[in-house]
């Protein structure tokens, strides 16, 4: 592997895809259906040492992981790989099959709860390799990782391998990231617990790229797939982070007619998207494309016809189910098209705008998004460094003060998304725009907007709380924090326990 | 006299000592004044917690301009004296007496203050009182309250007890109000003190509030007691002039300072005629537009 040279420096090589090993189904007497996971992994001839994957867009409502995992551990399989587009905490049973060697490696946009802690703590004998959303398709298409089976939850499936994201009983609106799975990887087992007539058309991912099919009574639960609407906030300083964010914007050459966009769905990135609505409509200004993971208050404008075209790859919530459903102007596309850097051009790079969260930002503008200032693996990447280094004008929120701790400090405690594509760093005390971009500070010039340097606002911080002590790490590694491009950008090391000095 | 009597307080956010999160930096919100309060909002068993907190806060935290009132607990309780020696000793700006019902209950206090003034070194006079009317007792003796020390700088009307004293409830209306803030500015603008009213608490009532602060504004009170940030904005907007105020009050004071010259009493500003009269309020306007940041003029 090699080391970070800078977020645009592989722009222009070239390189040879890799390819899966594909068994050839010619005889159209062949049945695809299986009868249970325990008979499709035998079929996939599952052993150690394999590499398997899995998609997250049933979120904290996935069955399917587990499901797979728990058959794997029963056959006494060992040193397994799991290749995820993410994991949450709804995979916290995996935890005592990592304590038992059979899971040793770990792959994914980020992790949340008791993986985390397991990989944090040392648990974990392999590494974890955190990728982007974009950085995963690169390095699956450029063979950094092999995929032996990709397990890929369907909303609906027929008995020949067609799936969709929408209907059933599971109904999470895309299935973007799992697209490269099914492309990619030497064997692909559909698992759906809703079984639809063939074809099931339009497929997300289609019956050429499918092995197997098994039906299980259920793959999720749908109250954790997607939530209700979320209730703007009322959180007064998080409104006034999403105004500050909306002025920005507002003020940027960039906002026209045909504009283009993406935001979070944290409370001040939906309060921001609620502000600009109301702008636009008062200019009547739309939006080309809205781009990314989608949430409710951008179906709304797109409903109102304040945006052309929404490209989806992910849904929080049932209004964005329902838009994809119903919207003609909503459209499903991979995590290639979304975010491969190494592609011939992924949808990042048309944006003018993409409003992003922090845990940490330093006075680089390096942003962290995957550990936490404990030191913890607690997060992920997601898009977050494929978008900064797309948009013209990246954003990032972040209150000054995450409880006691400051989100604006002199080293992040690991560089997720490199400096140099941050644009403008929002928070409650402040703005601080890259000094890189001075076209920018040029077109703030006027605007009533409390700007200020980003060493200023960590000194502001560190005034309220203190500067606090760099974690205490172990020497060995856990982690890599890989860049989108393939190179390694940081690592993340075992966790020291606390002590207090003397 | 303390250049703090009478400083802007359109806004006055109420925020629970105990909470670290609440007033460790409330000054992001930019309101005119924050009230942390030992009173209500603290348990019995919890109130030396709360002073600790609250002395802390009041020496460790750069509140950025924005005025620091405690809420003392009344003086029917036990903690009144160990209050006020906390408040001096952290060095607030003010102090909020509540339940006042004469202007006793206001000199016992600065008295206490005194002493905790002298007990620990603090200049005479630099920390302000302010009362809570509370009662129908209290609210009839609003002007001998308003009277009753040279350092208090305004009262301000707590309706939750005083619709219990009254034998009502809140009704949304602010009919069973009338009165007492009726009473209460009279008698502040007759002492020459501030004047502020009850909190508003249902949050997601935003047009009820504004309803109530332009009625409270029209009435001539100084500010609102809030109880949540998202208060301050809408509080603000309704207790700061509009530029075309500003722009009338500054042709207002320019022609009379003019015309006073030339000994011209009566002339028209905009067609409308305009004469001494207006010119202590057109004057009000200014000195307001200025404490609120919004005044660019020259005068």
């Amino acid at each position: 592997m090699k080391v970070f040279q800078g977020a645009y420096a592989r722009h222009n090589q070239t390189y040879k895809k890799a390819a899966p090993t594909v068994r050839g189904v010619v005889d159209p007497n062949e049945s695809k259906m299986v009868e249970s996971i325990a008979e499709v992994l035998k079929k996939c001839g599952i052993k150690d040492g394999m590499t398997l994957s899995f998609h997250h867009h049933f979120r904290e409502g996935d069955y399917v992981v587990n499901m797979v995992m728990e058959e794997v551990h029963k056959m006494g399989i060992k040193d397994i790989t799991i290749c995820a587009s993410s994991l949450g905490k709804a995979h916290n049973p995996i935890v005592p099959m990592i304590e038992d060697g059979t899971v040793t490696g770990i792959q994914s946009s980020g992790v949340r709860g008791k993986i985390g802690e397991a990989i944090s703590t040392g648990k974990l004998q392999g590494y974890a390799i955190m990728r982007s959303h974009g950085g995963r398709v690169r390095a699956i298409e450029e063979g950094d990782v092999h995929i032996d089976i990709a397990f890929i939850g369907a909303p609906t499936c027929d008995e020949y391998g067609n799936m969709r994201a929408v209907g059933g009983k599971s109904d999470c609106g895309v299935l973007s990231y799992a697209v490269v799975d099914a492309m990619y990887a030497d064997k692909v087992v559909a698992i759906t617990d809703t079984l639809v007539p063939y074809p099931n058309l339009p497929a997300s991912i289609s019956q050429i790229y499918v092995d197997y099919v098994v039906k299980v009574d259920e793959i999720g639960n749908p109250a954790k797939i997607a939530t209700g609407a979320a209730k703007p906030t009322t959180d007064v300083r998080k409104i006034m982070m999403a105004n500050y964010c909306t002025q920005f914007v507002i003020n940027t050459p960039y906002f026209k007619n045909g504009f283009t966009y993406q935001t979070g769905v944290g409370g001040a990135s939906i309060a921001s998207t609620i502000s600009l609505g109301e702008i636009m409509r008062e200019r009547g200004i739309k939006m080309g494309l809205g781009l990314g993971g989608i949430a409710g208050p951008m179906c709304k404008l797109l409903e109102e016809g304040l945006i052309e075209k929404l490209v989806d790859t992910q849904d929080f919530d049932l209004t964005a189910i329902e838009s994809i459903k119903n919207n003609p102007n909503h459209y499903e596309i991979t995590g290639s098209e979304y975010a491969n850097p190494m592609n011939k051009g992924a949808y990042v790079n048309q944006l003018d705008f993409v409003i992003l969260a922090s845990l940490e930002v330093d006075v680089n503008f390096n942003c962290n998004v995957v550990v936490d200032s404990n030191g913890m693996v607690t997060g992920a990447q997601g898009g977050h460094p494929d978008t900064a280094a797309g948009a013209k004008c990246t954003i990032v929120i972040a209150p000054l003060l995450q409880g006691r701790t400051p989100a604006i400090c002199s080293n992040v405690t690991t560089v997720t998304t490199p400096g140099e594509t941050v644009d403008v760093v929002i928070t409650d005390y402040g703005i601080a725009i890259n000094p890189r971009r001075q076209d920018l500070i040029e077109a703030m010039k006027g605007v009533k907007l409390p700007f200020k340097t980003i060493e200023e606002l960590r000194d502001i911080a560190y005034s309220i709380v203190g500067e606090p002590e760099p974690v205490e790490f172990g020497d060995r590694v856990v982690g890599i924090i890989e860049s989108r491009d393939g190179t390694i950008i940081d690592v993340v090391r075992q966790i020291k326990p606390f002590e207090f000095n003397d | 006299m303390n250049p703090n009597l009478n400083r802007l307080r359109r806004s006055m956010m109420f925020l629970n000592c105990q909470k670290p999160g609440l007033i460790k930096d409330p000054y992001i919100y930019k309101p005119d004044s924050i009230m942390l309060d030992l009173e209500d909002a603290v348990a019995e068993n919890q109130k030396d917690a709360a002073r600790y907190s609250l002395y802390h806060a009041l020496q460790e935290i750069d509140y950025r301009g924005v005025e620091r009132v405690v809420r003392i607990n009344g003086l029917d309780t036990p903690h009144w004296k160990e209050d006020v020696r906390v408040c001096v000793a952290g060095r607030c700006d003010s102090i909020r007496i509540p339940k006042v019902e004469s202007a006793q209950d206001v000199v016992t206090i600065e008295k206490a203050m005194e002493e905790a003034e002298e007990e620990f070194g603090v200049e005479k006079g630099s920390i302000l009182l302010m009362a809570a009317l509370e009662s129908c007792k209290g609210v009839i003796n609003a002007y001998e309250i308003c009277q009753s020390s040279p350092l208090l700088f305004g009262v301000a009307l707590s309706g939750g007890d005083y619709t219990k004293d009254l034998q009502t409830t809140i009704s949304g209306t602010g009919v069973e109000f009338t009165w007492a803030r009726g009473m209460m500015i009279n008698a502040a603008r007759a002492a020459g003190v501030q004047c502020f009213d009850t909190v508003f608490t249902n949050l997601d009532d935003m047009d009820g509030f504004i309803a109530e602060t332009k009625m409270i504004k029209a009435m001539g009170f100084d500010g609102k007691s809030i109880v949540n940030p998202r208060q301050i904005e809408p509080t603000h907007k309704i207790f700061t002039p509009t530029e075309k105020e500003i722009i009338k009050a500054e042709k207002i004071v320019k022609e009379v300072d003019e015309k006073k010259a030339l000994g011209i009493g009566v002339f028209t500003v905009d067609g409308k005629m305009i004469d001494i009269a207006f010119y202590p309020g057109a004057k009000r306007t200014i000195e307001l537009a200025k404490a609120a940041g919004v005044y660019e003029g020259d005068l």
